[in-house]
């Protein structure tokens, strides 16, 4: 198994947001987590990936076996864990591609990999950057600066299919996309799936999961995961909507 | 507490020894020095009562007892401060003194003249007396003191309507030996009409020696002319750096100042662009790094007396440990000068919570035709951005020299010559703040 969530509950500014989560993901498989604003959808997301700003006050999260609630937000990006940012940051004054090498090459350090030089870096991007239909300009850029929304999320996914991960986690990818931006997000993701790559969807609507067909679909609702089942629960929430969830919790 | 009396007294006597010694100039240069050692004889040194001393107790520099000058610098020392990337022409100053054998100024284009300040004043006194001491004027004790007391320096002057191909480093080495020592080296810049040159400036001693350089660099740019300035100041880390550099614009002429700051363990620079004719553009920028319970004050002035001039200012610091820093940026239009164009910014990223800085912008606006724009911003390192780049894989400490050199970048991308870019960008990782 790729990664193991037991109970996993966590605090953001002093309230607790997940109340005890239970997911298994294998290798190859693609999660999608849907629900309703506020059910903790994306403070899943963050925790997994380390951002401060989440406590994490009880369960465990085990990644190829390791603990991965205790290594520091780097070591889970080196491990291959990998977030596609729903709100991706500016950061005025540093290259892209220069952002880029040095994440690829920290990645590869770690593995104990050769270092990539700037000739054999700007080759691998090149090719990466042609499904996801990025212009040269956007690699020369600073990172974000100045990006539109669709073209900051098709940066993440850029990003992602650098760093190859074995377990990518897509917080509210769709979130601002048109429709033709979402095709090239969507492509671009659905090239990435392999049988031994993961992916967590966190998506707040059954749209994306049109074009990156989910394996499971996980439907969390005020900190726990209240139902699971196949793709077509997704197309079920798009009918129903969220209202049904929330009048069982009330009934409980 | 020393009295003050005493605390000046071995610079009386230095004065006392130079007025008898060859070193004491022309007449002019006498009764130049004998004003401002007067001066200074009686104000002393600044206290923070002073009000451009407000934050900046120089006390330290006050009572320490300085030997006149330290042993010689090694080549060897030098060569590690040199920019050989921008293939320079090399001028050193020992000890407040020019040292021909530490310098290398073969090539220099006909007419254009590096060299002893102290031999142009015996040999070409007469065409130094509008410049010298007369652009580095008003109230300041440090530079009263310099004015007193410089033996030597450097004199650059590029004849009208040259463009000199390669820049002039000028690098003044100090050191201290066994007692801490003080040196006043003197620079003058005189760019002709439409000559064009670059200078890079740079300081350095022996890290953890106690020594004071007190250094004053006055520029004349004449009308048309283009100089390009970039102090580089790398003292020891126990050093006390006091140095000004005064910049007199004419008409259309071209003065921009790079003042990067590193080292120092009370550091004051004072830089100040007079515009003094139409259409003249100034371009003022900085930038400082001080952990540990370093000091560093930045006092600039960019005045402008007539009309139709930009002058554009950026100062970036960036402050850990207990470190504090001191911007003062003042902007005088005159009366006369209608269509100025005044921009400043100042800005200053904080990386520990008791790390301070005293930020203070000065417009005075005596026109009423002019655009006049100022923003200060004080912060700590963007926490998303930190995350953002730590997230993808970059460890902790790298994401935060990632960010800060994004930061510095502003003002080290503009540095002329571009030549010591990466080379300055280096120096200023390597001064970082850490832990």
């Amino acid at each position: 198994m790729l990664l193991e969530i037991k109970g996993l509950r966590v605090k953001a500014e002093d309230k607790e947001i997940l109340k005890g989560v239970d997911l298994r993901v294998n290798p190859g498989e693609v999660h999608a987590i849907m629900g309703p604003n506020g059910s903790g959808k994306s403070t899943l997301a963050r925790a997994l990936s380390g951002h401060p700003d989440y406590e994490v006050t009880g369960g465990e999260v085990l990644y190829n076996g390791k603990d991965l609630l205790a290594m520091e937000p780097e070591d889970r990006a080196r491990e291959g864990v990998f977030m596609a940012f729903q709100y991706p940051v500016e950061i005025p004054g540093i290259n892209n591609a220069y952002f880029l090498k040095a994440a690829l090459n920290a990645v590869r350090k770690h593995n104990g990999e050769e270092e990539l030089d700037a000739l054999e870096f700007m080759t691998l991007i090149k090719e990466k950057a042609k499904v996801l239909e990025m212009d040269q300009s956007m690699m020369s850029r600073s990172v974000n600066e100045g990006f539109s929304g669709g073209e900051k999320k098709r940066n993440e996914i850029f990003h992602m299919a650098v760093l190859e991960p074995k377990l990518a986690i897509l917080d509210e990818t769709d979130s601002g996309l048109d429709i033709d931006a979402l095709k090239i997000v969507s492509n671009g993701v659905n090239a990435l799936r392999s049988p031994d790559r993961a992916m967590i969807v966190v998506t707040h609507y059954q749209r994306l999961l049109n074009y990156i067909v989910p394996d499971f679909v996980h439907v969390l609702s005020e900190g726990r995961i209240v139902k699971s089942g196949g793709k077509e629960l997704a197309l079920e929430l798009e009918a129903k909507g969220y209202t049904w969830l929330e009048q069982g919790a009330a009934a409980r | 507490m020393t009295p003050v009396a005493e605390r000046q007294e071995p610079f009386v006597a230095a004065y006392e020894r130079l007025k008898t010694s060859q070193s004491i100039g022309p007449a002019w240069l006498r009764d130049a020095r004998a004003a401002a050692m007067r001066q200074f004889a009686e104000r002393g040194f600044p206290t923070t009562r002073h009000e451009d001393w407000r934050f900046t107790n120089i006390s330290p520099i006050a009572e320490t007892v300085f030997a006149p000058s330290g042993p010689a610098p090694t080549a060897a020392q030098i060569a590690a401060h040199l920019f050989a990337e921008a293939k320079p022409y090399v001028a050193v100053i020992a000890g407040g003194r020019f040292a021909p054998e530490l310098s290398s100024l073969d090539g220099l284009p006909d007419g254009v003249f590096v060299g002893s300040l102290a031999a142009a004043l015996g040999s070409t006194s007469d065409r130094l007396q509008p410049a010298l001491a007369q652009i580095a004027v008003g109230d300041h004790p440090f530079v009263w003191l310099n004015t007193a007391l410089f033996e030597d320096g450097v004199l650059v002057r590029v004849p009208a309507n040259t463009v000199l191909d390669r820049p002039i480093q000028i690098h003044i080495a100090s050191d201290a030996a066994t007692d801490p020592t003080v040196s006043h080296p003197r620079v003058l810049i005189s760019a002709g009409d439409n000559s064009q040159c670059s200078l890079i400036e740079s300081y350095g001693g022996p890290e953890g020696q106690t020594y004071f350089t007190n250094a004053v660099t006055e520029a004349v740019v004449a009308p048309g002319a283009i100089v390009h300035h970039v102090k580089v100041q790398r003292e020891s880390r126990k050093a006390f750096h006091v140095a000004g550099t005064f910049a007199r614009l004419g008409r259309g002429a071209v003065f921009s100042s790079h003042n990067i700051s590193l080292g120092g363990g009370i550091v004051r620079n004072d830089i100040s662009a007079l515009m003094d004719g139409e259409g003249a553009e100034a371009t003022l920028n900085g930038l400082y790094l001080a952990d540990g319970d370093r000091l560093v004050d930045n006092h600039t002035v960019i005045d402008h007396a007539t009309a139709h001039c930009p002058s554009h200012e950026l100062y970036k610091g960036v402050l850990g440990g207990k470190a504090r820093a001191v911007f003062n940026g003042k902007i005088f239009v005159r009366q006369d000068a209608q269509k100025t164009n005044a921009k400043q910014t100042n800005k200053a990223l904080l990386l520990s919570d008791d790390a301070q800085i005293n930020t203070k912008p000065q417009l005075e606006i005596f026109a009423d035709d002019v655009k006049c724009t100022h923003g200060a911003a004080i912060g700590q390192l963007d926490e998303d951005a930190l995350f953002y780049l730590r997230a993808r894989g970059i460890g902790r400490l790298d994401a935060r020299d990632l960010l800060i050199r994004a930061f510095a970048g502003e003002v080290l991308q503009q540095v002329q010559p571009a030549a010591i870019h990466d080379r300055l960008e280096a120096l200023m990782l390597d001064a970082l703040p850490r832990g």
